[in-house]
């Protein structure tokens, strides 16, 4: 039913530009498993790579254990959701999705009956012979993934099919892609820009940059324990330190700033220069200075942003700081321009180096 | 109509107004309408113009109907008005190069608007053009050279060992006038189908081939049902210019080929029946319109969609 999929080594080049650089993850089958990335970072170029339209310059694709080189996408077991969706407007709906069965020399009856269980699936009953103009953007989202999965596909392959939705709408298919993915168990690669999307809905997630992957970890871990600065920043606010490595013992160190002297988590470095990266969320903010790792700041601006407030502060060095409190009433809101002090917990701070990239 | 007053003033408007006009009533209508009045007329010596036997009938299209000769086809053993065969002849063979245009036209316009190099488009499409710069007469003419009898077509095949005698090309039937026609209004058809595929978003293309579906059905369910409107108006194009060609006909027709302009040309130049060929001319315009209608129902194309 589902397949898992190895990349092993990677590599995609356009003449002489790099666009997947020795990538290496292990997919499992079942997982929903999202690549996360800024525009241009080879995720695309990875999934297309798995779906057969292009060919890797190097390295193996595995899907099901099995070596797919050569194969065009019309002999994998894979279905591609299109950013565009890529319907067919001249089909109604119901041939739409039927459309992979009777390439498959599928009767008439049984596909008209599987586009309907199909439409009952994706909670669309009785669209089977509208046209595709005539649907709402949600609609045809869910369209798409029934002609995707009346093909019954060992691995879905979704390029960002959300981002042309609206705000409310995106958050509602979320939870529906994630439903109906535990519903078929079929392995889902979701390919996003959108660290929200990929956070919530994913098993486990490759953060990319550059062509490389970055980290593979599930959500929390990506959040709470970024190996390195781009994908810490990339995922989430950061606070940003810049400093020297001092003392490293037991996975703590101290880090000296201009700022003064700090003590957090010590990442692997390898060499290079670290920076502390600290969560806007993580700090605290207080009248008097803390025992350790405070800063003195000037409020500069309020911001509330409905679950939280975000306290914007600039430190006497002239570094911008940001501090998020929960709108819980449990923290007292500083005024602006008041001389406060701002301060975390060792071990929600970390000293990352810069992103992995080549060169 | 304001709307040009307030941009262009009334004095450039009523210009452009005045040449849209004479196009119209000079280049179109009254032309027309001189032959339309001259073909219920009969065909008289000048001092009867204007007299007691010059009225209007329907006899000049009637005189399609004259004639008959025997034929015989699948067996059948038939007896036509040779001007009624004629123009079926006529509509059949315009109906084959129409046919053969597709053919040809169709794989090319899908290479140009979705597999070659963008870059390499312009001197494609170019190198399609230059031929188009040449006057029909001597494109003609250059096809009746290749076809001759002792011409390059039938030295080449020799030279290939592909036949054994030269052939006589232009004394096939229409054969000769097939190829003519292809060649002359080819370009006629690719145009159309190419603006109609490019038109299509390749992603569909790539979602049918994900979906598991082979090349030809990608092209029978998606590629060619998006690019009918291109299709039929290509078709009504070469097909109308084809029934209508009289050079081509008249330069690589053989002794058996006989094309219904031709006769519309006889009764002009060698009978000097002008009512007549009148009657006839618009006997083909008429038919042929009929003809395109029908077929244009039959595939379920609108007026509209050619228009895009």
């Amino acid at each position: 039913m589902s397949a898992g999929i190895d990349l092993e080594n990677v590599c995609c080049d356009f003449g002489t530009f790099r666009a997947v650089d020795n990538a290496n993850v292990s997919i499992r089958p079942g997982e929903f498993f999202s690549f996360l990335g800024p525009s241009g970072c080879g995720k695309t170029t990875i999934l297309r790579m798995v779906s057969g339209f292009i060919e890797p310059t190097q390295g193996v694709i595995r899907i099901g254990g099995e070596d797919v080189r050569g194969k065009r996408p019309n002999q994998r077991p894979t279905a591609l959701i299109f950013q565009n969706l890529a319907l067919f407007p001249l089909m109604p709906i119901w041939e739409n999705i039927s459309f992979g069965l009777e390439v498959r020399g599928v009767d008439k009856a049984t596909r008209r009956k599987k586009a309907e269980d199909l439409l009952q699936l994706v909670d669309l009953p009785g669209a089977a012979d509208k046209m595709v103009s005539q649907l709402s953007g949600g609609q045809k989202q869910r369209v798409a993934i029934a002609r995707a999965l009346a093909v019954e596909p060992q691995v879905m392959l979704l390029d960002e099919p959300l981002s042309a939705l609206d705000l409310k709408l995106r958050q509602h298919m979320r939870a529906e892609l994630r439903a109906i993915q535990q519903r078929t168990g079929v392995t889902f690669i979701y390919i996003t820009h959108d660290q929200g999307e990929a956070l919530a809905m994913s098993d486990r997630v490759g953060v990319m940059s550059q062509g490389s992957i970055q980290q593979i970890a599930d959500p929390r871990e990506i959040y709470n324990n970024p190996v390195n600065g781009f994908v810490a920043s990339f995922v989430g606010e950061n606070n940003v330190f810049q400093g020297e490595v001092q003392h490293a013992a037991a996975g703590m160190a101290s880090f000296t700033t201009p700022h003064g002297q700090f003590r957090a988590r010590l990442g692997d470095l390898s060499g290079k220069i670290g920076k502390l990266y600290v969560r806007p969320e993580h700090t605290i903010i207080t009248a008097t200075p803390a025992a350790e790792n405070s800063v003195p700041v000037t409020v500069s601006d309020i911001s509330f942003e409905g679950s939280f407030i975000a306290v914007h502060a600039t430190s006497d060095t002239g570094a911008h700081l940001t501090s998020e409190l929960r709108n819980d009433g449990s923290a007292t809101v500083p005024e602006k321009g008041v001389r406060v002090h701002m301060s975390f917990d060792p071990a929600r701070a970390a000293i990352l180096p810069d992103a992995n990239v080549r060169g | 109509m304001q709307d040009l007053i307030r941009r262009y003033g009334p004095g450039l408007t009523l210009l452009m107004g005045l040449l849209v006009a004479f196009w119209l009533v000079m280049l179109v209508i009254v032309p027309n309408i001189t032959l339309f009045e001259q073909s219920f007329r009969p065909y008289l010596p000048v001092v009867e113009v204007g007299g007691p036997k010059d009225t209007y009938s329907l006899n000049n299209y009637l005189k399609v109907f004259d004639g008959n000769v025997d034929r015989s086809f699948l067996g059948f053993e038939f007896s036509i008005p040779v001007h009624v065969l004629t123009f079926w002849l006529t509509i059949f063979y315009s109906m084959v190069v129409t046919f053969l245009c597709f053919l040809l036209a169709y794989p090319l316009a899908y290479y140009m608007a979705k597999i070659v190099n963008p870059r390499s488009l312009p001197t494609l499409i170019l190198m399609l053009f230059i031929p188009l710069w040449v006057s029909e007469v001597l494109r003609a003419f250059a096809w009746w050279i290749i076809l001759a009898f002792k011409g390059p077509l039938n030295a080449l095949l020799l030279g290939l060992g592909l036949i054994e005698d030269p052939i006589r090309w232009t004394n096939m039937g229409y054969t000769g006038v097939v190829i003519g026609l292809i060649y002359t209004y080819v370009l006629f058809m690719l145009f159309p189908i190419y603006n109609a595929i490019q038109s299509l978003d390749t992603n569909q293309i790539e979602a049918a081939e994900d979906l598991g579906a082979p090349w030809w059905k990608i092209h029978w369910r998606i590629v060619l049902p998006h690019s009918k409107p291109g299709i039929a108006s290509g078709s009504v194009m070469v097909f109308m210019l084809s029934a209508g060609s009289l050079l081509v006909p008249s330069i690589l027709g053989s002794t058996t080929s006989q094309w219904f302009t031709q006769t519309i040309d006889q009764w002009f130049k060698d009978a000097l029946d002008w009512n007549t060929a009148s009657a006839y001319a618009f006997l083909l315009l008429l038919l042929c319109t009929v003809f395109v209608t029908i077929a244009m129902r039959l595939f379920r194309v609108k007026l509209s969609d050619i228009a895009k």
